[in-house]
């Protein structure tokens, strides 16, 4: 049922979430549209979980947890790079070059 | 006495998983420990030397799971019981034993000492476990983000200095970049296969039925994607040299040795057991990664001056040749990998190491032009600087040359000729720039320095340990081999699935 519209809408999801990483320059939008990949990911899994039992639907869980605790460590080390350079602009933050 | 645990009951599964256990309470311990004394300035020497109790604990249960032959009663649902788990347990250990002992004066010495940092050093040890025992996709998924969140912020564990966080911050972003296509890599394969665990995907596909699937194409080039990024595969390597280099120098050694040296279990595990039969699906993305890798690294690390970007980029080269390990797809390839993680973690250690002691604040601004004349002052320093490159080359006489030696084997066991000789190719452009470090020690007159680096040396207690224990063993592997080639060799025994070969069902 519908599966081939959900994965549709995730892989627009994914996409929408890799072109934003890879475009946007703002270090919190480039870190929204990195759990936009992975929400992606959760809705790619449960549309098959409809087919294929409820193990996909659990990995959702384990997913969800992550996410979090990447958000947790995420905004903290935005946080201190904002400490040191009043700025989330990736444009800006330049000291480390290859 | 074999031991057969029986993974369908509680009590069988927390055995199995007894190492990690044991780690994961530790680390608490050790981190409300930390949080009780954080005002104690010497607690972060007292908590370093906990962690290094439980680190040795995790490797003698390894190394008794090993000898007893624990196996599954069964077929491993979530975790692998089988040598390549131990092996490479024993490898990442390890290497988190030699960073601790590296880390006890250097914490205190560029004022980082916060008792944390081991706590979080066990917690990256235990998503690597995880990662090199994993049996399913998820367990691995889980193991990789546990190993990843805790070097993030090891990375940007020097919270006073800029360089630190932005580190932090680019490891942070690319990091989370990858898992995202990690994971639509799975969910894509479960999708395909209907299943996440390893042994059933490769039952699944032994029918040919799935060959081309294009969900399962599309899955296994996402994984191939996110695996780039963890194990800094070029063309996804942009972060290596900024992230090793803001990085306090003995997490970079860690980063480099355990971090990487995980990373290629996991991809080892998945190609070679899961899909070690539809060979078509990976084989030819892989090979095209492994040559750029291994040429592009190379001939980066020649531009560079300074001594942490050089060994930042001679990373990635060496990722390069492990890429070709990966290639081959076999249990040879495996064991070639198992070795040559070993003898990369001694001495890339080792030199990160040395790295932290000739340096101060960062050591990012250490050139290679500074050990001029270093020989004359510091004949030591300068051998054991010596030995390590010279591994790091690949040698004759030391431990990189032999595991160059089974790299290339493994990979003409296959027939991938053109492979071998881009890998040497590789080697002779390496030279380029491990040898003028040699030089520069050795043929060349002190010249006047603003620090003068011989007398600044700061080598003293566990750290000088670290250097000489990696020096001795790359020089006594290197003519000695036998005995630990046998342990690789075992190491990758049972990693095709074994169900398969025999043709019984599962």
């Amino acid at each position: 049922m519908l599966l081939g519209p959900a994965l549709g809408v995730s892989a627009i999801l994914f996409s929408l979430g890799v072109a934003g990483v890879l475009l946007r320059r703002n270090v919190i939008i480039i870190f929204m549209c990195i759990e936009l990949m992975l929400n992606a990911a959760n809705l790619a899994f449960v549309a098959f979980a409809q087919q294929l039992g409820p193990e996909g639907q659990v990995i959702v869980f384990f997913v969800m947890a992550v996410a979090a605790a990447e958000a947790a460590v995420g905004l903290a080390i935005i946080l201190a790079i904002f400490r040191h350079r009043q700025t989330v602009d990736l444009g800006d933050i330049n000291l480390l070059r290859g | 006495m074999p031991v057969a645990i029986d993974l369908s009951a509680p009590g069988g599964v927390a055995l199995a998983l007894l190492p990690e256990i044991l780690l994961t309470v530790w680390a608490c311990v050790l981190l409300l420990l930390a949080a009780w004394q954080h005002r104690d300035p010497d607690a972060h020497r007292r908590i370093g030397g906990l962690a290094l109790v439980g680190l040795v604990a995790a490797l003698v249960v390894m190394v008794w799971f090993w000898k007893s032959g624990t196996r599954p009663a069964g077929l491993p649902l979530m975790i692998a019981l089988d040598t390549f788990r131990y092996a490479g347990a024993i490898v990442f250990l390890i290497g988190a034993i030699l960073t601790v002992l590296l880390s006890l004066r250097y914490l205190g010495r560029e004022r980082i000492a916060v008792p944390e940092y081991y706590a979080l050093l066990l917690f990256a040890v235990i998503g690597m476990l995880l990662m090199g025992g994993a049996a399913d996709l998820i367990v691995l998924f889980l193991g990789l983000e546990t190993m990843s969140l805790a070097v993030y912020v090891l990375a940007g564990i020097k919270r006073r200095s800029g360089t630190s966080a932005e580190a932090a911050l680019k490891y942070f972003l690319l990091g989370a970049f990858a898992s995202g296509f990690l994971l639509y890599g799975i969910a894509l394969i479960y999708g395909a296969t209907g299943t996440t665990n390893l042994t059933v995907i490769a039952f699944q596909l032994s029918d040919g039925g799935l060959q081309d699937s294009a969900l399962l194409s599309i899955g296994v080039a996402l994984l191939l994607v996110g695996f780039g990024f963890k194990v800094a595969a070029v063309p996804f390597h942009m972060w290596v040299p900024d992230v090793y280099d803001g990085a306090p120098t003995p997490i970079s050694g860690f980063m480099a040795a355990a971090v990487k040296a995980a990373g290629f279990a996991a991809l080892i595990r998945i190609m070679v057991t899961a899909l070690g039969e539809s060979t078509a699906v990976w084989q030819g993305a892989v090979w095209w990664l492994a040559v750029i890798t291994m040429l592009i690294g190379n001939l980066i690390a020649l531009a560079q001056r300074r001594l942490k970007r050089m060994l930042a980029y001679s990373s990635i080269g060496h990722a390069g040749y492990l890429l070709v390990a990966v290639t081959s797809g076999t249990p040879a390839g495996a064991s070639a990998f198992l070795f040559y993680a070993l003898v990369y973690t001694l001495m890339t250690i080792g030199a990160f190491g040395l790295l932290a002691a000739l340096g101060r604040d960062g050591e990012s601004e250490v050139l290679i032009d500074d050990l001029s004349g270093l020989a004359a002052g510091r004949p030591w320093i300068s051998f054991a600087m010596a030995v390590f490159m010279l591994s790091l080359l690949g040698f004759p006489g030391t431990a990189g040359f032999i595991g160059k030696w089974y790299i290339l084997s493994a990979a003409i066991g296959t027939g991938q000729w053109l492979l071998a000789v881009i890998l040497v190719l590789g080697s002779v452009v390496s030279a380029g720039y491990y040898l003028p470090v040699i030089m520069n020690m050795y043929m060349r007159e002190p010249v006047e320095r603003r620090p003068d680096l011989s007398a600044s040396v700061d080598l003293v207690g566990a750290a000088r340990g670290v250097v000489a224990t990696a020096v001795v063993l790359l020089i006594l592997l290197g003519v000695w081999p036998n005995r630990v080639l046998d342990l690789a060799v075992d190491g990758s025994r049972d990693l095709r699935a074994p169900a398969l070969v025999t043709g019984t069902s599962p």
